[in-house]
């Protein structure tokens, strides 16, 4: 129960940051809501951004995986977006922060529609995008829900936790907006990365130490495999170097960009991003692998026993919140599950993206801002946080599949596909509306249909985020060659330096 | 010059990343537990913060630091 109380504590904390946020911002323009005013200072903006993008995914997730898989999982995920991610940042995130700044734009898709000379097909990339988010959204809230169960010992239900967490972060994005929202995910960031290294090291020691887990894990043949990467084909293996590229498309990590001071902001996130993969991912998939050995803990030798009745991978994500409740004194449980929750809670730059985008995409763009005025468009927004979070808890209460595969299945192929539209976009001046319409139309039915798809369907060998994105890519370069591009006033606007 | 030297490296990079060699075997460990498909792939993590500082310095979009 004591790490519970540490992890309500923790809740309480975040809730003031992001009341206090809102109470020093002020303001009421809407650019200072949803962007915090474009003011985030480089170390803010490193911290919150890598925050923003590690989720109950990596943490829970990763680890759950290794559990079943092995240490592909860090290979998998982890490696290739040290590598994947930090590039796109370089080249197409300073270039969003570039045309949001000089433009005054928001949202990617008033990016889109600024750059393409379109407004409805602006509005089916907002659908597109909004509908890729929303299980992104609800694996938070899961996530959540899960980390409180198993911390308190059960004390605390699922439902209950879920509800927690979704309405403490629901209060701090609808007080605190884009600016509470970043000193939030810094704060969390820092705690995990603080406190995550101490926790690893105590679990190790409870096990015994690694190497004798690791010898343990090798001299057993039900779990020698799981060291090695001979569960994971090299083709799916490859498929997974797409994954990374919904980063820059994700839209919480796209107006996430537009939030910096300056350009020069993005220099010490480049670079520092890999690392914090690192320390956070490295710790996750090994313990996940190691937690096999945990078979003193009731639950994981259950899962165990279920993986080896079945010969299928179990549900895994609350390993690491067994080995912390088992290995870890009480107090470091309750610090680091506060940082797991952390993690756990990165759905709130989510709702305040979905809730940016609905504002300036539809409310904004179809007139309600001039009809009605700013204090009603950032009103809109906060009502439209509210709803995404209720509907993303309900959700989630009847949501069965596994954290990992739920983001993997849905929102990392649709958003990996949709990265070819922000390259043509921010770096082909070559590229038109119906490029854009002919691959966003593409996305949108492949999505709908890999839902009805048995899952682990694969196109020889290859997960379908491979061949999304490829189409989806030639789409955009096949049909822009085809169609009538922008005006030259616009291609000059955004390409001030080519000739048209 | 420095776009064809950027995209080799981060191609080479992309093709280091698919370390078939280590496919089926945990040996060498490091530091006495970590098998090699894990402490391959976190130098691999390191190497990538490398190149991306190598990137800041050579290929940084400099024509946009006008608009801040």
């Amino acid at each position: 129960m004591i790490p519970a109380l540490f992890v309500l504590a923790y809740l309480a904390i975040v809730l003031y940051i992001g009341i206090f946020a809102f109470r020093r911002s002020g303001g009421t323009a809407a650019e200072d809501f949803f962007l915090a005013g474009r003011s985030l200072g480089p170390w803010v903006f490193l911290l919150s951004l890598f925050g923003t993008h590690m989720t109950a995914f990596a943490i829970l997730g990763s680890s759950g995986h290794a559990f079943n898989f092995g240490i592909v999982t860090y290979g998998l995920m982890a490696s290739i977006s040290a590598l994947v991610v930090p590039v796109c940042l370089l080249f197409l995130g300073t270039r969003l922060w570039s045309v949001g700044k000089r433009f005054g734009l928001i949202t990617p898709v008033q990016i889109f529609r600024d750059r393409w000379e379109c407004g409805h097909i602006g509005t089916l990339i907002f659908f597109l995008q909004a509908a890729l988010l929303i299980p992104y959204i609800i694996i938070g809230v899961m996530g959540g829900g899960t980390t409180l169960s198993v911390i308190s010992g059960g004390f605390i239900p699922f439902w209950l936790g879920g509800l927690l967490v979704a309405l403490v972060v629901m209060s701090y994005v609808f007080f605190g907006g884009m600016r509470g929202t970043a000193w939030v995910n810094t704060f969390q960031t820092v705690l995990f990365l603080g406190f995550g290294a101490i926790a690893v090291m105590l679990i190790g020691q409870g096990m015994g130490g690694f190497t004798s887990v690791t010898e343990r894990l090798l001299n057993n043949p039900a779990t020698a495999s799981l060291l090695t990467r001979e569960k994971f084909s090299l083709t799916a293996f490859f498929s997974y170097t797409f994954n990374p590229l919904s980063a820059i498309a994700f839209p919480h990590i796209a107006i996430f960009c537009l939030t910096a001071r300056k350009v020069t902001q993005f220099k010490r996130t480049v670079i520092f991003y890999p690392i914090c993969i690192l320390l956070i991912w490295l710790p996750c998939v090994y313990l996940g692998v190691a937690a096999n050995q945990a078979t003193d803990i009731p639950a994981i030798e259950a899962k165990i026993e279920a993986r080896a009745a079945t010969g299928r991978p179990v549900p895994g994500d609350d390993v690491m919140l067994q080995l912390l409740n088992r290995y870890a004194p009480g107090w470091i449980a309750g610090l680091l599950g506060a940082g797991i929750m952390a993690a756990v809670m990165a759905s709130d730059s989510q709702i305040l993206a979905l809730s940016t985008m609905f504002t300036e995409d539809i409310f904004a763009f179809y007139g309600g801002k001039a009809r009605f005025g700013e204090h009603a468009q950032i009103f809109t927004g906060r009502l439209f946080v509210v709803l995404v979070t209720a509907f993303a808890y309900f959700t989630a209460l009847n949501a069965k599949v596994a954290i990992f595969d739920l983001a993997v299945q849905y929102a990392f192929a649709g958003y990996a596909a949709m990265s070819p539209l922000f390259v043509a976009a921010l770096c082909w001046r070559g590229s038109t509306k119906w490029g854009a319409l002919a691959a966003t139309l593409f996305i949108s039915a492949s999505t709908v249909a890999l839902y009805f798809l048995p899952r682990g369907f694969t196109v020889a060998g290859f997960a379908p985020v491979v061949p999304m994105t490829l189409i989806s890519a030639a789409l955009v370069w096949g049909v822009s060659l085809l169609t009538p591009k922008p005006s030259a006033a616009t291609i000059h606007r955004y390409f001030p330096s080519a000739s048209v | 010059m420095k776009k064809i030297l950027a995209s080799l490296a981060i191609g080479a990079l992309l093709l280091l990343h698919q370390d078939w060699w280590n496919w089926t075997t945990a040996a060498p460990l490091a530091f006495g537990f970590l098998p090699v498909g894990l402490w391959y792939h976190a130098l691999f993590t390191l190497a990538a913060a490398l190149l991306m500082a190598g990137l800041v310095r050579w290929c940084w979009p400099a024509d946009l630091e006008q608009h801040e």
